[in-house]
């Protein structure tokens, strides 16, 4: 499952990460714009609201199910193929590093219909095309309904762009992830995105 | 709820995604066949992410279609070159790393007659000129030789003029603070129109050359090799490699610094080496073990 959110996010993420069960059974990255010198600041404050292992993760870190990974601040964070986290410092996308179409394309890349993608509450358009693209690899899309954003650009934009399959107010969000992902936990496999 | 009267683009299956993959390996394969240049085993995710970007930009519907191109078009490649060498750099990136090094490495190196100093992956040199900076307000450029390498010649010729856009310098000198500078960051620089470029005095010591770290040999005995934001961009089998040539090339007792978010665990090699500063990512490679 990835997400990515920029203006008001850190309210809208601990508003959906709290209400996830600990034995919630994806693994969730996260992408939430911010100044490069933040460091692993957002990590440990998100860790306060969230039942799972919170992670600020090194590059080529394992992704496990049940934790939360969080992107760091100056990088980009994206999926290998082998299901560990890459780390990039190329240059900024929609003038963000992490960017969340970075992480978006290579989740839909490598889990295709097995990725959940959610866009939240920002500022700009990053995020649109990569949560599109995760639907034409057949994943699942989701974005907060802009009345209930902080800031609705973000969202708006994905659903101009026809990318998103559901819209929910921030406080439905936390509560239908983890419904709609237990089914998982029988259907799941060790290892998602693999055939 | 897709749709809406919105054009949506058709789907885009897993065979399609998997026919991608190999044409990139076929890409990467003809660019070394042809341009020497060994991205074979350069991290999967970022490269994909990358020849697909410029594939977006150029037009071309396949991957394919795009390396008939490369092949035929010098100029072309160049432009691809750019965009699969990561060349995003600052002066004093991570200013806590510099900190610890001025208080950490230097005094030990203050003990040398003289300091050999390997920059792997200099890229347009934001952060050679960092060092060469830092060592001259320690004492120490005098005796210090810089040897900074990159893959890309283009770059390396940029580095060498060590000329940076001056609102990027702003930000520059706010790191050089945090980094623990002791006078002012504009001291080392002249203002021109609305670049800057570094005094001629800090490159008397740097010496630029060319080298792939994935095809090339050891870069004799040094002190301190520096490779930040290098290694991520490589596989786990070309980090190995990497590190062994690190390990080769760095006298008993020298440093090397990663940047931090990498980690030696991966290497092979984690017991050559004793941690100076965890988070920073500072390590020292020991004194050979006695077998007992």
């Amino acid at each position: 499952m990835v997400m990515g959110a920029s203006w008001g996010g850190l309210n809208a993420y601990s508003s959906i990460l709290s209400s996830l069960p600990e034995d919630f059974p994806a693994a969730i990255m996260l992408v939430q714009h911010q100044n490069a010198s933040a460091d692993n600041r957002l990590a440990w404050l998100l860790s306060k609201y969230c039942r799972l292992p919170v992670v600020a993760p090194e590059d080529k870190e394992r992704i496990r199910p049940g934790h939360v990974y969080v992107a760091p601040p100056g990088y980009h964070m994206l999926v290998n193929v082998d299901h560990t986290i890459a780390l990039t410092i190329y240059r900024p996308v929609h003038f963000s590093r992490p960017s969340i179409d970075e992480l978006f394309f290579s989740a839909g890349h490598v889990y295709g219909r097995q990725v959940l993608g959610v866009i939240l509450t920002g500022a700009n358009e990053d995020g649109s095309e990569g949560l599109d693209y995760i639907r034409r690899r057949g994943g699942r899309t989701l974005a907060q309904s802009p009345q209930s954003s902080e800031a609705p650009i973000m969202p708006e934009a994905a659903i101009a762009k026809g990318a998103v399959g559901e819209i929910l107010d921030l406080e439905r969000i936390g509560p239908y992830l983890a419904e709609s992902l237990v089914g998982l936990r029988n259907e799941k496999t060790e290892h998602p995105g693999r055939r | 709820m897709n749709g809406d009267g919105v054009e949506t683009e058709t789907a885009i299956s897993d065979d399609q995604v998997h026919l991608e993959d190999i044409e990139i390996r076929l890409l990467l394969e003809a660019i070394y066949q042809l341009y020497g240049y060994d991205f074979r085993s350069y991290s999967q995710a970022s490269m994909r992410r990358r020849v697909m970007h410029r594939l977006t930009m150029s037009g071309f519907s396949t991957v394919l279609q795009m390396t008939d191109r490369v092949l035929r078009d010098r100029q072309f490649f160049v432009t691809l070159l750019n965009d699969l060498t990561v060349n995003v750099t600052e002066m004093y990136r991570d200013p806590e790393f510099y900190r610890a090094f001025r208080e950490e490495v230097v005094p030990v190196l203050k003990t040398f007659p003289f300091i050999k100093i390997w920059h792997a992956g200099c890229a347009t040199g934001e952060e050679i000129y960092s060092m060469a900076i830092l060592l001259e307000e320690e004492g120490l450029y005098e005796r210090a030789m810089l040897y900074a390498t990159d893959i890309d010649k283009n770059v390396l010729a940029a580095a060498k003029k060590g000329i940076y856009p001056i609102h990027a310098f702003k930000q520059y000198a706010d790191n050089y603070r945090r980094a623990g500078g002791r006078h002012s960051l504009s001291d080392y620089a002249t203002a021109r129109y609305d670049s800057v470029i570094m005094e001629q005095r800090l490159k008397r010591n740097i010496v630029f050359a060319d080298h792939d770290l994935a095809t090339d040999q050891v870069f004799g005995e040094m002190h301190v090799i520096l490779c930040r934001n290098v290694l991520i961009y490589f596989d786990r089998t070309l980090q190995q490699r990497v590190f062994r040539l690190f390990d080769e090339s760095l006298d008993m007792g020298g440093y090397l610094c990663l940047g931090t978010k990498e980690s030696l665990r991966f290497s092979g090699d984690e017991d050559a080496f004793e941690v100076v500063n965890k988070p920073m990512r500072i390590f020292r490679k020991r004194q050979p073990r006695h077998n007992v």
